[in-house]
């Protein structure tokens, strides 16, 4: 069953003889069509991935041996901080959010564009002086104090280099509440009034969910970073303890955004991930609504969590004990996303395409990051490992494991529509068999080294962690050279790949009745929804009948 | 296989995954060894985390590959699977599990804390003052507490006093004991000194008593430093402008690595140090050497940014421990008349 289409009276409008494709330097403009800006996104993002991955091959280089050989402490300190900012800030969410969101989101409400194209394309122009900010600030030394920025030390260390990471932040930060609210706007007002709430799909809900935490975490921490800026450079002293001020606050208001931010982060991810699943499994989603209501429960219950990243800080006990339920109560909802995208795959016809071989490597990747995230939240373990390479072990079980292997299933499902080519599947086969090795020998033994003593953030280590640190820094090559089959297909399929046609997993989400790639307005006529997002197995008639001989355990 | 029924294989399965995660829970050797009290409370907790964690594990990762394996495409079939679109008595089962499991897992981590000493903070605390480097309290190694403060001290001008709100206080069996022993601990880029305000002592490495209640009050002097022993599964940051406590009793001899675990500049991996744990008697002996040693006495420098010194340059002053005290004194006396 395929989307049938509004008749229309009177002749459509003759289209202009604007070209259908967009031409190369169309990408490198101030182009309002969401389809190129979601591009544009995800080119970006891919390009700071790399940097932010070259960085951390570095450390990890670094740390083949007890001392620091090869980077000076300061300049590792540097390298670790841009790393995880550039992966948070640079990557995930512009990738996640403004790449995906943007190519996918008027197309699966069945818009032409989103709300504000020009506020959008602003969104997206704001993040490459962002990145240049940031690696203009090695120049002076690279900011040292961690992602986190905590004063005292982010006041006294490198500080124009920490200056200028503070205005990188901001203006990211500013692009993503302007994305947010065109994503608010676009999904709660542009849907085609023929698609019913129940049918919109997941991955819509998932932005949905993320913006609106976006709007209200961010503005918490640019207010936090400009009262450090205001701190370094203009003498006041929000956060100088040696002048009456006072560093948990900072700590407090930084969190408020960045614990939050992880779901910002995770979400869509999540969107994505009950997007392909049901395609490849052949299945509808198993519980559409306990999707849809767990991903508003983890946005409001994340508000509520932050405390749980400074139990050994400033942290008094009814505090560290009400962080430590409100933590553990995450996992719920998470865990019913979980448990609905294994039950999507039961009864399933499995199709082992390299969009899904990510989902599933995802799915079980994030079983261990998210029992590695309960043993965290509970406060007294994490008296003992806060801060050590179980937590770094942890949070790039979920974070790599979580993010990066749904960005990539996303980029195999969707490249056909984008590109309107179909990427090599054997190369992506190698590419995943090395990512998902590479994933855990790097980041498994981490969550020993934590467990055993060594601290995270550090250059140099105790000679008793030298093995298992080598291990890690086996397993960061592997993850470095995952990169290049992808690369090679990326670049190799879009040039000449074979054609794609427009739907060519047979989906059922508005987007794939569009041609591949989609036209500059979407559609000729705007689609009119007869059915939801993922009745696969119905209206099928091969299948009516066989529906009793479902297989049984 | 055919003939088995299904019910009787998730029975044997579901055996099977217990007695792994049980096995799995007390065996993982994971954790160094325990030398304080806290330990074996926290090792505990942990391990029913690690069998509770095995067998979600098990089911969930079990469940995807068998899923994977049974129902792959198989060769030329195009067809779609079973429109299956929920469950509600399932979905309300795997709501209801996790939230079962973690509401069982807060109370305990309530309990593990509280048994910590979690909750009660410097029962005692009124010892403290916001400046580790002034801080004082009762005699070294003897239960039967001798207060050290003085009635006949003059009091100075009130300084604000503020006992350590943040950190693990006494626990339950403790009470409102005072510790045996106080340390003082400042944590400055890149070291750690501590500081025994009864005996004048300062050093770079902790000397603690085995078995005896001990006190540090942890201080920071520049940036934020986080005091860790792991082997005692403590671990409190080091604030400026804050004190933190912790309190423990270690239960073994022997020398384990106190790290620093909050970024605290370029050298933060190599701001290492040890704690020693002594038995009663060599901490007698450690102590009376180090007396005599510190009592010849470092003439009193005037302040200078610590971060310019090297550590042995910044301990100088702190030798003059006396001179110290008595300010202590004197501030405590303000703040307690
Ligand atoms: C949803 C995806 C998640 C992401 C992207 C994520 C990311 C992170 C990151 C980046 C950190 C490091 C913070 C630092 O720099 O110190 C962290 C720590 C932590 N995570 Fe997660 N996390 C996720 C899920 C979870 C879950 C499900 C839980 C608990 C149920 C959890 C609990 C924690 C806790 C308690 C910490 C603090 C540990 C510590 O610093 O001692 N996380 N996470
Ligand atoms: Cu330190
Ligand atoms: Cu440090």
């Amino acid at each position: 069953m395929t989307q049938t289409y509004l008749p229309t009276d009177a002749p459509p409008e003759q289209p202009q003889p604007t070209p259908k494709v967009w031409k190369w330097y169309d990408y490198f403009t101030f182009n309002t069509d969401h389809k190129v800006i979601g591009i544009q996104y995800l080119v970006t993002a891919f390009v700071f991935y790399l940097i932010g991955g070259l960085m951390a091959v570095a450390m990890r280089l670094e740390l083949s041996t007890p001392n620091p050989d090869w980077l000076d402490p300061n300049l590792y300190n540097a390298f670790m901080t841009n790393h995880g900012t550039i992966m948070i800030f640079l990557w995930i969410v512009p990738s996640a959010i403004g790449g995906f969101g943007n190519f996918l989101i008027p197309l699966m409400v069945g818009a032409r564009d989103m709300a504000f194209p020009k506020l959008n394309a602003i969104a997206f122009w704001l993040n490459p002086p962002a990145g240049a900010l940031l690696l203009l600030s090695f120049i002076f030394g690279g900011a040292q104090a961690g992602w986190t920025a905590y004063p005292p030390l982010s006041l006294i260390t490198a500080p124009i280099a920490q200056t200028l990471w503070i205005l990188s932040i901001v203006l990211v930060g500013t692009s993503s509440i302007l994305g947010s609210v065109n994503f608010v706007i676009t999904i709660l007002m542009m849907k085609v009034p023929s698609m019913k709430w129940s049918q919109l799909p997941l991955f819509c809900w998932a932005i949905l969910a993320t913006s609106v935490l976006a709007l209200l975490s961010t503005p918490v921490l640019a207010a936090g970073l400009v009262l450090l800026l205001f701190d370094i450079n203009f003498g006041t002293s929000f956060f100088k303890p040696d002048a009456g001020g006072n560093v948990v606050i900072y700590q407090h208001l930084f969190w408020f955004y960045s614990h939050p931010a992880v779901y910002l982060m995770i979400l869509p991810i999540f969107g994505i991930m009950s997007e392909v699943i049901p395609v490849h499994a052949r299945k509808p989603i198993f519980g559409y609504k306990a999707i849809a209501y767990s991903s508003l429960a983890i946005c409001i219950v994340g508000l509520f969590v932050w405390v749980h990243h400074m139990f050994t800080s400033g942290t008094p006990p009814w505090m560290r004990i009400f962080f430590t339920i409100s933590t553990l109560i995450v996992a719920v909802p998470t865990g019913v996303k979980i448990f609905g995208w294994v039950a999507t795959l039961w009864g399933g016809k499995i199709r082992f395409t390299s969009a899904m071989l990510f989902a599933i490597g995802l799915l079980s990747m994030f079983v261990v990051g998210g029992l590695g995230g309960v043993t965290l939240g509970t406060a007294p373990f994490d008296l003992h490992v806060h801060d050590t390479y179980y937590v770094v072990g942890h949070f790039h079980y979920v974070l790599f494991g979580g993010s990066v292997f749904g960005i990539y299933a996303g980029i195999y499902h969707w490249f056909p529509k984008i590109t309107g080519r179909m990427m090599n599947e054997p190369l992506g086969r190698v590419h995943f068999a090395l990512t998902f090795v590479g994933t855990h020998l790097t980041f498994l033994p981490m969550h020993q080294l934590g467990l055993q003593g060594m601290p995270r953030r550090v250059a140099m280590y105790d000679p008793q962690f030298t093995a298992i640190n080598q291990l890690c820094t086996i397993g960061a090559f592997v993850l470095a050279a995952s990169v290049i089959p992808f690369a090679i297909n990326v670049i190799w399929s879009w040039i000449s790949g074979v054609k794609a046609s427009d739907n060519p997993w047979n989906a059922l989400t508005l987007e794939w009745t569009t041609s591949s790639p989609p036209l500059i307005e979407n559609w000729e006529v705007l689609p009119v929804v007869t059915h939801g997002p993922y009745e696969y197995g119905k209206d099928n008639e091969t299948l009516k009948g066989l529906e009793e001989a479902a297989p049984a355990i | 296989m055919k003939q088995i029924p299904a019910s009787l294989l998730t029975l044997i399965a579901g055996i099977g995954i217990t007695l792994i995660s049980f096995w799995v829970g007390q065996h993982h050797n994971l954790l160094p060894e325990q030398a304080s009290e806290q330990a074996p409370l926290v090792d505990n907790f942990f391990n029913v985390m690690v069998t509770i964690g095995t067998g979600l594990f098990l089911v969930v990762e079990g469940a995807i590959v068998l899923f994977i394996i049974q129902f792959r495409q198989r060769k030329g079939d195009e067809s779609d699977g079973v429109p299956i679109e929920g469950s509600f008595s399932l979905e309300v089962l795997w709501t209801s599990i996790p939230a079962i499991i973690v509401v069982g897992l807060g109370v305990y981590s309530v309990v593990v804390y509280e048994q910590m000493g979690g909750f009660s903070l410097s029962a005692h605390g009124g010892m403290a003052h916001g400046h580790a480097s002034v801080l004082v309290a009762q005699a070294p190694g003897d239960a039967a507490v001798t207060p050290l403060i003085s009635e006949t001290t003059t009091p100075t001008e009130p300084t604000p006093t503020d006992a350590p709100q943040y950190g693990i206080g006494a626990t339950p069996l403790e009470g409102s004991q005072a510790a045996d022993l106080v340390v003082n601990v400042t944590g400055l880029q890149y070291a750690w000194i501590f500081n025994y305000p009864n005996s004048g002592i300062t050093a770079g490495e902790l000397h603690v008593p085995v078995g005896k209640d001990v006190q540090l009050i942890i201080s920071a002097q520049d940036v934020i430093h986080s005091f860790w022993v792991p082997q005692f599964r403590l671990k409190q940051d080091a604030i400026p402008g804050q004190t933190t406590e912790l309190r423990f009793v270690a239960t073994k001899p022997g020398t384990y690595p106190v790290v620093c675990t909050e970024l605290c500049g370029g050298y933060h991996g190599s701001m290492r140090s040890e704690v020693v744990v002594h038995s009663p008697e060599e901490f007698d002996v450690w102590l009376h050497e180090n007396q005599i040693a510190q009592a010849s006495g470092v003439a009193q420098t005037v302040a200078v940014n610590p971060v310019d010194l090297t550590p042995s340059e910044f301990l100088a002053p702190y030798a003059d421990a006396l001179g110290i005290q008595s300010e202590a004194i004197a501030s405590l006396h303000s703040h307690h008349s």
